[in-house]
């Protein structure tokens, strides 16, 4: 896949009314669709029954504990940044069996699970959560072991990309140099242009497969007029960008700053309340529980999300080894900026803001780590 | 993965989830809260290869699944052993298990201790309360090949008299001329005949060449900080101590995330570390 | 086989082999050999505390005892170890009991005459109290893990 800007021979223009046939194409070939669309006031990913589902002219405005809907005054499809839910939420599922097993006589059965893959098409996928679903299969295939529940789920994945115009108000991927423009993983990418009357896509071919999919959907070769202006457009977007974050010698600034009093600070303010593991695209860690039926000899192993806010995460006989809110803070904070460098070799932040908008009181990651920053190797003063 | 000499380099399981039954062939009584799982496999045929210092993920039905370090012979593959502590609803299940029960067994999973590495060293093991479960595996590797070592001593500390595991085969090797042996108990009452005061005492007139020594050690992580500063004042390589940290741990493979100590899991880039790896995050707290 | 002289044993003791030869001398001449039975008492609870040990072979248990507990032994101490600090902090009481476990062999010392040398000579006091630290601090140390009981259930 071409990295370089819009290669001529690479892009083509897709007229806004014909949208609805490239839908209509990746489900005849037998994908679910998945797509953003407003429900309960946000903009969540969910099964796309057509284009008509699409957040046609709506927009967010996100902030440090605020997100808001409000109609835009054009009739943008893809006018809004990433919500609260990533592709995590089909990928690695907050809730999955793993297997069951009955018990009798003395034996042991367990029964496989349905190992049918699923064929899942994402439409609307930011480069943000391009670098997340890729930090992802790092993470959980591309080690000793692999997961196999995420490398099903992962297996067929069709990916049409959404370069964004527009950043958001908690938006940082130029900082983490994930963004805005999707440069990988995606089979086709779009760059949605209302001007002078028109309404189009600017179309990228990644892949073969994306190549197959367009040529089932009316379309022309892009111009070079054309070209130029969604270069232009997404340009402008990284220079938009709503918080920045400074990732120079990150990980040691985190390692010789454990005992920084700004954990206590920050310690003070957050409810450890987990929204922001449940948001964050990259967060993986998960938990597993035995749920038996009433007699005792059904069991399922049920695989959910957790997280590492909870009190009990991590501990030993004896007692939780993170105790204090504090502590919590700072092992997701220093894992997500730190520790995966170490673990994965890339950053675990993809910075897309979502920590910062739906933290309920407004804990700012850019914030926290500029302030550290800013006092790089302080400790409390002496009383 | 098989290697050529299973006990020494680590095995990894053919299929990590997969729960295979294992009978209870004997479950014994070592002090009032710890007790040793004997198992066999279901079927009675097959092994578990493992390496000293690796762990099971070990099943009750419908109640759970734990870590436990492995303390077999790992010559005698046939027999799993699993020396735990009472200390939750898993080890409670456990404990009221019966000769013929089932259990469910993940695994080999783990770093195991660096048996080959060291050969040709002096070998000080420090073992501090159900620490010596792991290492137990280590002594029998290591006896099993006993020329390739140079002095080989054990320190082992028990909370009381009563508290002592494996009783007998802590007399056996006691009486071998090529292994010493020394026990102490935190406290005793009067009568007790042997060492009182915390294992890290046995540390500085133990005999063993500093300067050509590996230290393997295992037990509470205060216990194994203060041994680690009595072995480094002793003159012992920062590399070539070894410890056994022990976390919570839901998946073995790295995936839970439950078991993580700064940047290493426990599960998978452990239990066994290299004191010099782990050391500045050994100081730190609610790390 | 030749009897070693006292000087020559604390010559060869680690506890005392760097002190300066007069001042070993002087040493030598407060001590005299001494031998405790299995279970023999070294000294109680309370005492005046006048004298150490510095211990030969064999292992000493430090005991006290508890009403409604029994005796417990604290610490055991073994050979080339110092036996009791107390002689050198006021009030001069013996805080425990100590019990020979085994056949024991030890050099005990006149305290009270060392005492009033160092007050004669500070640098002598200077040269006990540097070594006596470090065998208290050890002390110290060892028991505040022992206090932690790190193995108990928790």
């Amino acid at each position: 896949m071409s990295n370089t800007v819009f290669q001529p021979d690479r892009c083509a223009i897709l007229e806004r009314k014909d949208f609805p046939r490239l839908i209509e194409a990746l489900s005849a070939k037998g994908y679910r669709v998945v797509g953003p669309m407003v429900h309960d006031g946000a903009i969540v990913y969910d099964e796309l029954q057509s284009a008509d589902n699409l957040p046609a002219g709506w927009t967010d405005e996100q902030d440090g504990g605020s997100y808001r809907l409000k109609r835009r005054s054009d009739a943008a499809l893809f006018g809004h940044v990433v919500g609260p839910h990533s592709l995590k939420k089909f990928l690695h599922q907050p809730e999955t069996r793993l297997w069951r097993a009955g018990h009798s006589a003395g034996r042991m059965e367990v029964l496989p699970e349905d190992e049918t893959p699923s064929k899942l098409a994402f439409v609307g996928v930011r480069s943000c959560d391009l670098h997340a679903m890729a930090i992802l299969d790092k993470v959980l295939m591309g080690g000793d072991y692999v997961d196999p529940g995420y490398q099903r789920s992962r297996q067929q994945v069709f990916v049409v990309a959404v370069n964004c115009g527009q950043p958001g108000g908690t938006c940082f991927c130029s900082s983490m140099n994930t963004g805005p423009r999707a440069t990988f993983g995606f089979d086709l990418a779009l760059t949605e242009v209302i001007q002078n009357g028109t309404h189009h896509f600017v179309v990228e071919v990644g892949t073969e497969r994306g190549a197959q999919v367009l040529s089932e959907v009316p379309h022309r070769p892009a111009r070079d007029k054309e070209r130029q202006t969604a270069v232009s457009l997404v340009a402008r977007a990284a220079d938009q960008m709503g918080r920045t974050l400074d990732t120079a010698g990150i990980k040691e600034l985190l390692y010789r700053n454990h005992e920084h009093p700004r954990w206590d600070d920050v310690a003070a303010r957050c409810l450890t309340c987990a929204n922001c593991t449940m948001v964050c695209p990259t967060c993986f860690c998960s938990t597993v529980e035995e749920v038996t039926d009433l007699t005792g000899r059904q069991v399922e192993r049920r695989q959910k999300w957790d997280s590492c806010f909870t009190m009990d995460f991590s501990y030993i006989h004896g007692g939780s080894v993170r105790a204090s809110a504090k502590s919590r803070y700072r092992q997701w904070l220093t894992h997500k900026l730190a520790t995966w460098l170490d673990q994965f070799g890339t950053s675990g932040c993809v910075g897309c803001g979502r920590c910062i908008t739906w933290c309920p009181v407004g804990i700012d990651i850019t914030e926290e780590v500029r302030a550290i920053r800013q006092s790089d190797g302080a400790t409390l003063a002496k009383e | 993965m098989r290697s050529p000499d299973p006990a020494i380099a680590p095995i990894a399981p053919a299929d990590p989830m997969a729960v295979v039954s294992y009978r209870v062939r004997r479950l014994k009584r070592e002090t009032d809260d710890t007790f040793t799982l004997e198992l066999q496999p279901r079927n009675g045929a097959g092994s578990m290869d493992f390496a000293p210092g690796q762990f099971n993920m070990v099943y009750v039905f419908g109640v759970g699944e734990i870590p436990i370090s492995i303390s077999g012979d790992p010559a005698k593959p046939t027999t799993l052993l699993h020396t735990t502590r009472e200390v939750g609803a898993v080890t409670r299940a456990m404990r009221k298990l019966k000769v013929g029960d089932l259990l469910g067994v993940r695994g080999p999973f783990g770093s195991p201790w660096p048996i080959a590495e060291i050969r040709g060293s002096d070998v000080v093991i420090v073992a501090g309360g159900i620490g010596l479960a792991p290492l137990r595996s280590a002594l029998y590797r290591i006896l099993s090949r006993r020329e390739q070592y140079g002095r080989v001593v054990l320190l082992y500390g028990a909370r009381t008299p009563a508290d002592i595991l494996y009783r007998r085969e802590l007399e056996q090797w006691r009486a071998r001329f090529d292994l010493e042996v020394y026990a102490t108990v935190d406290r005793a009452m009067s009568g007790w005949r042997g060492n009182v005061g915390v294992v890290t005492t046995l540390i500085a007139r133990a005999p063993f060449d500093a300067r050509n020594a590996a230290a393997l050690v295992c037990g509470p992580e205060v216990m194994m900080r203060f041994t680690v500063q009595e072995l480094l004042k002793r003159g012992v390589s920062p590399q070539a101590i070894h410890l056994s940290m022990e976390r919570n741990m839901k998946c073995a493979i790295g995936f839970c995330g439950h078991c993580q100590f700064g940047p290493v899991f426990v599960c998978k880039d452990g239990p066994v570390f290299r004191y010099d790896r782990v050391k500045d995050w050994l100081v730190k707290w609610e790390v | 086989m030749k009897t070693k002289t006292m000087e020559e044993l604390l010559a060869e003791s680690a506890f005392f082999k760097d002190l300066a030869p007069a001042d070993r001398r002087m040493l030598a001449g407060c001590g005299r050999n001494v031998v405790f039975k299995p279970g023999e008492y070294v000294f109680h609870e309370g005492e005046v505390s006048n004298q150490f040990h510095l211990l030969r072979a064999g292992k000493v248990a430090l005991e006290i005892r508890v009403p409604g507990r029994g005796a417990i032994i604290l610490q055991t101490v073994q050979e080339s170890e110092v036996l009791g600090w107390t002689w050198m902090v006021p009030p001069y009481r013996k805080q425990y009991d100590a019990r020979a476990v085994e056949l024991t062999r030890a050099i005990v010392f006149d305290g009270a005459c060392i005492r009033k040398k160092c007050q004669e000579d500070p640098r002598l006091g200077y040269e006990f109290f540097k070594r006596f630290a470090v065998v208290i601090a050890q002390r110290l140390s060892a028991m505040r893990l022992q206090l932690l009981d790190l193995y108990a259930k928790p």
